[in-house]
């Protein structure tokens, strides 16, 4: 396999199928693992980190479930491609930064992916599509107990798995879910879903833009507590947790309709014929309107285009895949008008 | 709306901090949240919260020499004023040098310093043995305790044998990791 293949395929978590998945875009559970014995990323030098690389790269490549796998090491990806990897959900973004002794590794479905010598020297995580807490859990577990076969782990029968930062101890588990809030934002219910998620030992914040933005009414939701639990506690709490915002979600979306019915028509067909009639347009003024279309999918409004065809486009509009896409790089001015010509052919405008 | 930093531009992007459980909203335009982001991130990072949770020691913090600094990991050379300030721990081992402190942030973070989630498949075993082990000693101490020195002999034997496997067993494992 080869990193161009991706291209062509689909990520498993842009389906669109899966629980919930008109509300819940995708879930997401990785776990953190260091080597026993082996200095923590941060703390190795350059000669250290290189062993350490090699020594993971070998392990990974005993495991059955890496069989086919893309092995890369970052530093040998261009720089559109490191965005594209960041775009798709399988590189975080430090990852993509400090390049120096960092491995990546694909696996052939493109749902298990691990990052080699991140802050901690494994990040293995499985994205799956709607909200499927338990099922990507499940995945993660066995190929993590599979790797531990073939390499040892930094592990303490007090501490648990042991972790470069110290809000990973224990399990190492962090699970997310992306969650599409749009009626909750809408009616200003999102900020007392922040405040209250952060007294039930979780996390919340923007998906789309950087640090707290959030573009698009896309918001990821982590547990945040990993010691003390078992994993299936964790992500009970998490998934329970989820399902609340998610039914308040749709109670919020239904009475919408029955009490301004015309205004949020008016607001989703506008933000139809925008991005079908735009000759420019932006990565963020995309995910936004994209954002209301889908909303218009499930609320009956918009019956022509499908929740599959929306999550393939925010993802191939975004600047890398855009450019991977068109096989060439593209600078920024050009790809506004480069991604409208590509969602009027998406949408079937002629 | 304006953007309420430069009110000039309106404002599209939204923000919501939350702050010891307050929060402010802030309505911005992409610019200037995009500076607010970059100024967040540069002022306030995991590592402030961490050393909030950690409780700075006044004599640590100001004017502090290698030696009142105190125990450096032998592994990776890491004193826990590194930890500090880093938010980052340098090896395995830090959390074996570090236990005590260690064992109180993590009760901070998580409310709790003990695991009881998944065992490695390398190591399990060591890690029951040791459990078992711990157990019999407790029970040895409770045996002295009581004066009940013959079956106090016994169960030194057992405890003295189960040390000697797992001593053996560790070196193995740690051989094939390297082999």
């Amino acid at each position: 396999m080869r990193l161009d293949d991706l291209i062509v395929k689909r990520s498993e978590w842009l389906r669109g199928e899966g629980p919930e998945s008109s509300i819940a875009m995708s879930t997401r559970v990785r776990v953190a693992r260091n080597l026993k014995g082996r200095l923590y990323f941060s703390r190795a030098n350059k000669k250290e980190r290189e062993e350490t690389l090699n020594i993971l790269f070998a392990g990974v490549k005993k495991s059955s479930f890496f069989k086919d796998a893309l092995f890369l090491k970052v530093r040998e990806i261009s720089d559109t491609d490191k965005q594209f990897l960041v775009e798709r959900h399988l590189m975080s973004r430090e990852h993509a930064e400090d390049i120096a002794s960092k491995g990546l590794v694909i696996e052939e479905k493109e749902i298990a992916s691990i990052l080699l010598n991140e802050e901690d020297h494994i990040r293995l995580q499985v994205i799956e599509s709607g909200f499927n807490v338990l099922e990507a859990w499940k995945a993660v577990d066995n190929i993590d107990t599979d790797l531990s076969k073939h390499m040892q782990f930094d592990f303490s029968n007090k501490f648990g798995y042991l972790t470069s930062c110290p809000t990973n101890t224990g399990t190492g588990l962090r699970a997310s879910v992306m969650l599409h809030l749009s009626a909750l934002a809408m009616t200003s219910q999102i900020d007392g879903v922040f405040d209250a998620i952060s007294k039930l030992g979780l996390t919340m914040r923007g998906f789309y833009g950087e640090g707290t933005e959030a573009i698009g009414d896309f918001y990821q939701i982590s547990n945040q507590v990993a010691l003390g639990y078992s994993e299936e506690d964790i992500l009970d709490n998490l998934e329970r947790i989820i399902k609340k915002i998610i039914s308040r979600e749709r109670e919020t979306r239904i009475n919408f309709l029955r009490i301004k019915k015309f205004e949020i028509e008016d607001r989703i067909q506008r933000s139809y014929g925008t991005l079908r009639s735009a000759k420019i347009i932006t990565s963020s003024e995309t995910i936004k309107l994209l954002s209301a279309i889908r909303l218009g999918i499930d609320l009956g409004i918009i019956k022509d285009v499908d929740i599959k065809k929306i999550n393939e486009v925010l993802l191939l509009t975004q600047p890398a895949h855009l450019q991977k896409v068109a096989g060439k790089e593209i600078p920024p001015y050009e790809r506004d008008i480069k991604r409208s010509d590509f969602i009027r052919e998406k949408l079937g405008v002629a | 709306m304006k953007c309420e930093m430069c009110k000039k531009k309106d404002a599209t992007v939204h923000l919501t901090e939350v702050i010891n459980e307050k929060v402010s909203k802030l309505h911005l335009c992409e610019d200037c949240a995009k500076e607010k982001s970059e100024e967040m991130h540069a002022h306030f990072g995991l590592t402030d919260l961490l050393a909030g949770l950690m409780e700075f020691d006044a004599a640590i913090q100001e004017g502090a020499t290698g030696e009142d600094v105190g125990v450096k990991c032998p592994s990776c050379g890491m004193t826990y004023f590194d930890f500090q300030k880093s938010g980052r721990l340098g090896c395995g081992n830090c959390y074996e040098i570090f236990s005590k402190e260690l064992g109180e942030l993590l009760v901070k973070i998580h409310g709790s310093n003990k695991h009881v989630g998944k065992m490695p498949f390398k190591g399990k075993e060591v890690v029951r043995e040791q459990e078992k082990l711990q157990d019999l000693k407790n029970n040895l101490k409770a045996l002295v305790q009581a004066e009940e020195f013959e079956k106090a002999a016994l169960l030194r034997d057992t405890i003295k044998e189960i040390e000697d496997k797992l001593e053996g067993k560790t070196s193995s494992d740690d051989q094939n990791v390297t082999g």
